[in-house]
């Protein structure tokens, strides 16, 4: 008998739209979901959110006490939302001398709905493999060169708690109001894949 | 499952493409959407898609993007649950449509213990066939309960359509230099080790 050589694999965009085409023929898929999700994960789920609560634990101290406490309640406050697969999270505080790093070493799970969808480097094999065992120096390559005397506290996130970073404040915003320092937390010093030190008043 | 998904401490990964480059793939809001509604109309639940990605045959698994793993995980599901078959789904494109490969047994959650902060764990040395949650590098490692979690669903159990007792992670901070020994940057390392991963260390 002789084997037939299988089908190589149709182009993604058309697996994707075959799938689409079963759900919506079998009554799963309603017509405008796909457009109203991904509108509502662009609109909703944004670093933003991440940065007005990092902003407030900033200027705020019983605020930051009860972030670092209780991240889900305090997320809460302040009108945010999680999927039910998220149920708890947790916010890491860096210091001077310490620096903490999310990873998901299984697949790619981040709180999306309080720091934005995971970037691509986040979500890539080098970052999952290379982060837990090399992290100095994978930070260091991306940029992040922290000085020995820092502590490296890794967290691979691999249930349903999901994890943040409360960056240092830049020493430069000392004094800001709370509405002027959100915009400058970036997503990266959320996941910490990098620091805000260099910021600039 | 010791499968390929197993990603942490793995060597031989190249530079992190950092930062993010932009790029035009249009159907990847597709995938992502068709495995939000396939969840939130209760095809499958998040151990159930999480470990069906992780069945994914090893060479398509480190092969594919991000999103055709969601969406291969979405149709793999949508046609174990009846749903759709592999027929239907291929008579719609022009080639294969390469599906993750069948599902083995679970397994229910060991009987309950508690552990407090502070008190030095071992993880089990066992090995799962089915869906699990502890990544390899800290099999049978010891390390320090630095928090416990609310109860989650037991994911062995429930990412094989058992009934899924509700129980705590413990985050366990490890040492890199114990993981790894002579080969690893220095780096506490932190895992949500599920309960039931984890034994009593003797106490001296």
């Amino acid at each position: 008998m002789v084997a037939t050589a299988p089908k190589p694999p149709a182009p993604i965009e058309q697996r994707t739209a075959a799938l689409e085409i079963v759900l919506k023929g079998k009554g799963i898929l309603p017509d405008g979901f796909v457009e109203e999700f991904t509108e509502h994960a662009e609109d909703e789920w944004v670093t933003s959110n991440g940065g007005q609560m990092v902003a407030r634990a900033w200027t705020d101290p019983e605020y930051r006490e009860r972030m670092l406490k209780d991240g889900t309640a305090a997320a809460r406050e302040m009108g945010f939302d999680f999927p039910e697969h998220h149920r708890q999270l947790v916010v890491l505080e860096n210091t001077p001398d310490i620096h903490n790093l999310i990873v998901c070493t299984l697949c790619s799970c981040t709180a999306y709905t309080i720091i934005g969808a995971a970037p691509d480097w986040y979500k890539d094999m080098e970052y999952r493999a290379r982060v837990v065992r090399e992290s100095r120096t994978a930070l260091r390559e991306m940029g992040l060169d922290l000085p020995a005397t820092t502590e490296i506290r890794v967290w691979d996130t691999t249930a349903d708690t999901r994890y943040m970073v409360l960056p240092v404040q830049p020493p430069a915003t000392a004094g800001w109001p709370a509405e002027k320092l959100a915009p400058i937390v970036t997503q990266d010093s959320m996941i910490g894949a990098s620091r805000l030190d260099e910021v600039k008043g | 499952m010791d499968s390929m998904h197993d990603l942490g401490g793995k060597q031989g990964f190249g530079t992190i493409a950092y930062p993010a480059q932009p790029h035009d793939e249009t159907w990847e809001p597709l995938a992502r959407a068709l495995s939000a509604i396939s969840v939130k109309t209760h095809i499958y639940n998040m151990d159930e898609y999480r470990h069906a990605i992780e069945r994914m045959a090893p060479i398509h698994y480190m092969s594919a993007p991000y999103y055709e793993r969601v969406l291969t995980a979405a149709a793999t599901l949508a046609v174990e649950k009846g749903i759709t078959t592999k027929e239907e789904l291929e008579a719609l494109v022009e080639g294969s449509f390469p599906l993750a490969l069948p599902i083995g047994p679970g397994r229910m959650a060991a009987p309950p213990q508690t552990f407090e902060i502070g008190e030095t764990v071992r993880v089990k040395y066992e090995f799962v066939s089915g869906h699990h949650r502890m990544p390899g590098y800290i099999r049978g490692k010891t390390g320090v309960v630095v928090g416990i979690s609310p109860p989650y669903p037991f994911p062995d159990a429930s990412a094989h359509q058992m009934q899924a007792t509700m129980e705590p992670t413990y985050d366990v901070r490890f040492r890199s230099t114990e993981l790894w020994p002579d080969s690893s940057d220095e780096a506490f390392n932190h895992v949500g080790v599920f309960q039931s991963y984890l034994e009593k260390v003797p106490q001296p």
